[in-house]
């Protein structure tokens, strides 16, 4: 399981400590998420068949999980026919390997980027840096990451923890082209970036990207963007490497029909996001004349091996459980260590990465278990569920381990809901029984592999001390 | 052991493959109670309706007033316009500006602007497709000028996305156009025009 922890990243309780005690990035994430978490309301109640729009998700994805040899057999087999080339790569080196050796045959040196969550979790853009290959991002939230030499916190929206004032200063500070007394205005910052990527994008010869979707029985390979720098990595390159999830199938084109309402909606609170493209294979004489689909297992087929855990590979990404998470509100996304922030990077990262680090055995506690992501998911994952499922497989020590305690103050939650509370209880029981001796216990099965090399430590409970005292439980936490 | 190999050995391992026939009934059996259209009445004005919340301009024309109007519309932009040579020559009849039929790539970015047709649209969405087929241009035309004037007939625009899609090649290269380029990455908030067009107009003929 490769993807690489960022390094030196402290524990979660560490991390959202210190993201919990700048006030400013609080309020920048509460500003933005309480924004979007009122339209996406709206825009989800517009549709009064919501439920049975998600649970047609749900059963649509739970199938292709069921069945995934099957499909990427069929997806193979229409890209080939197409015109393109299928790539697989059983873990983050061998993928940035295929990667790097496609950009280098064709004698370029740089690549446009259009935002992938794949290639952030892999660490594409370090390794080909390695190989003298620079990457360039494309996407405006990207972009101001890139520039100001920052992590991603958001799924979709990378630097949600930036403002605008602070996404002005990033571009005086780093963008070489950026216009003379540019003010903060949304409008003046989006033209600033227009005009730093357009030589860019006129000029490139190669794109890197990820995809929303991929059609097994077609062969169609889905972007959903907003900005047209999707578009423009798409069509105006010679060639074009995406590279996907293997968990990322549909089975059908008729398929899209569901996800095509559910993911706009559910993400940017649109009735549809300003643009998508669909591309199948080559199209002669428009757009790239390569084109490279790079299947990615990267932890996947582990993570599908538990059954509790594997619906998690249902998510499509579209970042809603962030927004409506009350921990993810106060501690930010960095503090999950992962491109895959909040709860749903509470239960994807510790699967495909195994539960081998501080930061990775901790995620499955930076939750208050109150239910509110699974109510936002599109496609029903029961992220509580999973999470509990997943402290029985982590480090436990007592009755109920301390981060849990940490993450439920940091929320300012209290546990009304009796479900919620009984669910918690039985996650806090069953992980007495898992975790006696305070080390994972030796998983059964296919997962023995991840325990066996795997060694993973209490984290340290001072920080968690420290923190509550300092604030009194949470309870001097303001900004509720 | 091929990569190809192992990935699909360890799928194999938790889900064994079941013959195709049973994948088949096994996805007819998803649970599809979610509704075809979301709307009755009046097609048109929803379409309408809704383009015009993406901040886009939508015009009602009918049939002979499509040249006029357009011709209009090009005047306010001053600068040279990319269209596809099998646009119908009608559209254009009225047009002062100068007009630059199949533009290469290196040309688009001088362009004011493009004019092309659609392939289908979506009323419940405001979503107007190109299939890049007749009158549409390959995808560099519609997307690197700074305006993009679409043509959309009545008989294009269905009422929901299933129809749509429905209705769509997907061999073909498909582009779904829901208002002008945007982003909604400061601060959440949508802000009109990235690297895509930035100013939309939709003439709906009827
Ligand atoms: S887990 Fe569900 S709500 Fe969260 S990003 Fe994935 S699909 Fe969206």
């Amino acid at each position: 399981m490769t993807m690489p922890t960022y390094i030196g990243m402290p524990s979660f309780p560490d991390a959202a400590r210190r993201a919990v005690a700048d006030p400013r990035l609080r309020a920048n994430l509460a500003h933005a998420t309480t924004t979007i978490r009122g339209r996406r309301a709206d825009a989800v109640a517009e549709l009064d068949d919501w439920p049975a729009l998600r649970e047609a998700g749900k059963q649509i994805k739970d199938h292709v999980l069921e069945n995934l040899g099957h499909y990427l057999r069929v997806l193979e087999e229409k890209v080939t026919a197409a015109g393109g080339t299928v790539h697989w790569a059983r873990d983050a080196a061998e993928a940035n390997r295929v990667v790097a050796d496609l950009v280098k045959a064709t004698g370029e040196t740089e690549v446009v980027k259009v935002k992938s969550m794949a290639t952030q979790e892999i660490g594409l853009n370090e390794f080909l840096a390695g190989e003298g290959i620079t990457a360039f991002e494309t996407d405006l939230a990207e972009l101001i990451v890139q520039l100001g030499d920052d992590r991603p916190s958001h799924i979709l929206v990378p630097a949600i923890h930036r403002n605008r004032s602070d996404i002005r200063d990033i571009f005086l500070r780093a963008m070489d082209d950026a216009p003379e007394g540019l003010t903060d205005s949304p409008a003046a910052l989006a033209e600033a970036a227009r005009r730093h990527l357009r030589a860019k994008f006129l000029s490139a010869k190669v794109a890197v990207s990820g995809v929303n979707f991929a059609v097994a029985d077609t062969g169609t390979l889905v972007v959903l963007e907003s900005e047209g720098n999707g578009r423009m990595c798409l069509t105006l390159p010679e060639t074009l490497i995406s590279v996907v999830g293997v968990e990322k199938i549909v089975p059908s084109w008729r398929d899209l029909e569901v996800f095509l309402q559910l993911l706009p909606r559910s993400s940017t609170a649109e009735r549809m996001n300003p643009y998508t493209s669909t591309w199948t294979g080559v199209h002669p004489g428009d757009g790239p004349r390569d084109f490279h689909l790079v299947l990615l297992d990267n932890g996947r087929t582990a993570t599908l091996a538990d059954e509790v855990g594997r619906q998690a590979l249902r998510c499509i990404r579209c970042s809603a459980c962030l927004n409506v998470c009350p921990v993810y509100q106060r501690a930010g996304g960095h503090a999950y260590g992962s491109p895959y922030p909040g709860p749903i990077g509470a239960i994807l990262s510790p699967q495909i990465r195994g539960i081998g680090s501080d930061v990775d055995a901790s995620l499955p506690y930076a939750s208050s278990l109150c239910g509110a992501c699974f109510d936002a998911c599109p496609v029903a994952i029961d992220i509580p569920e999973v999470l509990v499922h997943l402290r029985a497989r982590a480090v436990e020590k007592g009755p109920r381990h301390p981060l849990e305690r940490a993450a439920m103050a940091a929320a300012g939650w209290t546990l009304r809901s009796p479900t919620r509370l009984a669910l918690a209880q039985r996650g806090a029981s069953a992980s007495r029984r898992v975790a006696r001796r305070g080390r994972i216990r030796r998983l059964p099965g296919p997962l023995s592999a991840w325990t066996e090399t795997r060694d993973a430590p209490v984290p340290p409970p001072e920080s968690f001390r420290a923190w509550w005292a300092r604030t009194d439980g949470g309870r001097k936490e303001t900004g509720r | 052991m091929s990569a190809r190999e192992e990935i699909l050995r360890r799928i194999e391992r938790v889900t064994p493959t079941r013959p195709a026939a049973e994948v088949a009934a096994s996805y007819d059996r998803i649970d599809r109670a979610y509704r075809r259209r979301h709307h009755d009445g009046n097609v048109l004005d929803l379409f309408a309706e809704r383009v015009a919340d993406y901040r886009a301009t939508v015009l009602r024309v009918t049939p002979s007033g499509v040249p006029g109007t357009l011709a209009e519309r090009l005047a306010a932009r001053p600068g040279s316009y990319g269209v596809p040579s099998d646009l119908p020559p009608e559209w254009v009849a009225e047009a002062g500006a100068p007009l630059v039929r199949d533009p290469s790539v290196t040309a688009l970015d001088g362009l004011a602007g493009a004019v092309t047709g659609c392939a289908a649209a979506i009323a419940e969405t405001g979503t107007i497709i190109l299939d890049h087929g007749t009158a549409q241009g390959p995808r560099a035309l519609s997307l690197v000028p700074d305006y993009h004037l679409i043509v959309v007939r009545a008989e294009q625009i269905v009422p929901d996305v299933p129809d749509a899609l429905a209705r769509l090649d997907p061999l073909r290269p498909l582009t779904f156009v829901s208002g002008p380029s945007a982003t909604s990455d400061i601060e959440l908030s949508r802000v009109e025009g990235v690297h895509g067009p930035r100013t939309l107009e939709v003439l709906v003929v009827a």
